[in-house]
């Protein structure tokens, strides 16, 4: 991604950026000019509330350039609680407890770095949501 | 609208070509496919190619392609729509033959994907996926297709080894292709205790990495005769052409265990050419990966959602069951040259129908589907052939 798309693209991989549809009220994740369910015009924006659970998932061992550095690692499709699916990497995770159905929840975590002088991405990823201890 | 047919076809055997660049296996496979039409005259060239840009920072490709094999003052485009961009050509060439625009059009699937590293190819497929919301994820094509089998296999309580069919299949057919990539039949065993790639998908659930090229000559079938005097094995027609898209990121799919763009792309199908699933003497679909084959299945109607791996395990997918596919090695054993692929399988269905697929033929080959899928299934293009 270029610095143009990552400066686009920040409240949305900082702050699960979306809208809502003023027609059929439908959460959208990422904002869209047209709603994908009713195609009206989408609408006003509408931060998720990054809570979500593990649709599907999988742990990758051959990854593209650019991710090298962290592979083993494990991609899921989070269905948010809004209702948009998003895809993202998992983490605090040990592989053992990863499972469909899963309740996770958003964090700021870095993606990828493009080499020794070039940006830093971050972005969203998702960990297991911790019951309180007693 | 004219009918259209198939008057020559052209193949590479696929594989590591390190020695030829991709001028020279598209030229081998229009030369072949020219050679077989007995015309050197052409309208119109149109390639289908998903990755000449980022692996070989060649565009331009069609006009490129067309200078090499001596083809000037002609229509030239390159058509790209991911791994369906094979198929998608063939339909542009299809359309502007039917609407009389042109007489006769060559229509070249060609990719060279052995040029680069392996993590620099996997990064050029992940660009048929959203590339700000799917691949700066991390995730890779083999990733989102994990991804829909591990849920397939949640949602409708599948073994680990169900998926073994489509690949057991695909072999022992791309066995009898000299074209073929792989012609060795893998066992069971082989299946189990190959290494993983993406949880679930082993290497023995996915498609290889390589190069080729395929062609075909169309002509309006008014004037096929002209082409086809001699030994000439006859001309085979387009009796459908149809293409249908979903969302390109799988995560905004409204259910991703079904293949929407499959279903209507061939419900068209099935509509223009008056012809039903059970007239289908075979169906090349698009086996990229094993939970490919049975998603397609269940949406161009031959099995119920969550049911299509049962076609495997009852061996119905054969060559002498009730829908062979993968019938010359498919996707899996003759390999995946990505925008080359659609092509393969349209000049793999020709050989079939002409009864010139050798060990691999299918007894009284009448109609043949092929169906090829660009992304995790957005783009899917359906073609119906008959004699």
């Amino acid at each position: 991604m270029s610095i143009a798309s990552l400066w686009r693209t920040r409240q949305q991989r900082y702050s699960l950026q979306g809208e809502t549809c003023p027609d059929c009220h439908q959460a959208i994740f990422p904002p869209r000019d047209v709603c994908p369910y009713c195609s009206e015009a989408a609408g006003p924006l509408h931060t998720m509330s990054g809570r979500g659970e593990v649709y599907s998932y999988t742990k990758m061992f051959n990854v593209p350039d650019g991710f090298l550095a962290q592979r083993p690692y494990t991609v899921a499709l989070v269905k948010l609680e809004e209702g948009p699916m998003v895809t993202a990497q998992l983490t605090d995770i040990s592989d053992e407890e990863v499972e469909i159905g899963m309740p996770v929840e958003m964090v700021t975590r870095k993606l990828r770095e493009e080499g020794d002088s070039g940006e830093i991405v971050y972005g969203y990823k998702f960990r297991p949501v911790f019951a309180a201890a007693d | 609208m004219r009918e259209v047919s198939i008057v020559g076809i052209g193949q590479l055997p696929v594989g590591e070509h390190w020695d030829l660049s991709i001028r020279h296996i598209a030229h081998h496979a229009i030369a072949e496919a020219l050679a077989e039409a007995g015309t050197g005259q052409v309208d119109a060239l149109f390639v289908g190619n998903m990755l000449s840009g980022s692996l070989l920072s060649q565009e331009h490709l069609a006009t490129l392609i067309a200078d090499f094999s001596g083809l000037r003052n002609v229509e030239a485009a390159k058509i790209e729509s991911a791994c369906a961009s094979g198929a998608s050509a063939l339909r542009i060439g299809h359309m502007a033959v039917a609407s009389g625009m042109h007489d006769v059009v060559v229509v070249c699937g060609v990719e060279k994907m052995t040029d680069t590293t392996g993590e620099g190819t996997t990064a050029g497929l992940a660009t048929a996926a959203d590339a700000e919301y799917e691949a700066a994820h991390g995730v890779s094509f083999v990733g989102l297709n994990a991804l829909i089998m591990q849920r397939y296999m949640y949602e409708f309580d599948v073994p680990v080894d169900a998926f073994a069919g489509f690949s057991i299949n695909a072999h022992r057919n791309g066995a009898r292709n000299a074209n073929a990539m792989f012609q060795k039949p893998i066992s069971l065993d082989t299946y189990l205790n190959a290494p993983m790639i993406a949880t679930p998908i082993n290497m023995m659930d996915s498609s290889p990495v390589c190069d080729g090229a395929a062609a075909a000559v169309l002509v309006a079938s008014e004037q096929a005769g002209q082409y086809t005097s001699g030994h000439h094995p006859g001309a085979v027609q387009i009796l459908a052409s149809a293409s249908a898209n979903d969302t390109v990121a799988l995560h905004d799919r409204r259910d991703p265990l079904f293949l929407e763009a499959a279903y209507v792309s061939s419900q068209k199908a099935y509509m223009q050419s008056g012809v039903t699933p059970a007239d289908i003497s075979f169906f090349e679909l698009h086996d990229a990966f094993t939970i490919m084959s049975a998603l397609s299945l269940e949406a161009t109607g031959y099995a119920r959602r969550g049911e299509g791996w049962h076609l495997a395990a009852d061996d119905a997918i054969s060559p002498e069951g009730r829908i062979p596919i993968s019938t010359l090695g498919g996707l899996k054993s003759r390999g995946h040259p990505v925008g080359a692929t659609g092509m393969y399988q349209i000049v793999e269905t020709v050989q079939q129908l002409r009864g010139e697929a050798g060990q691999g033929q299918i007894a009284n080959a009448s109609v043949g589907m092929a169906q090829n899928i660009g992304g995790s299934g957005a783009t899917i293009v359906t073609h119906i052939l008959g004699g």
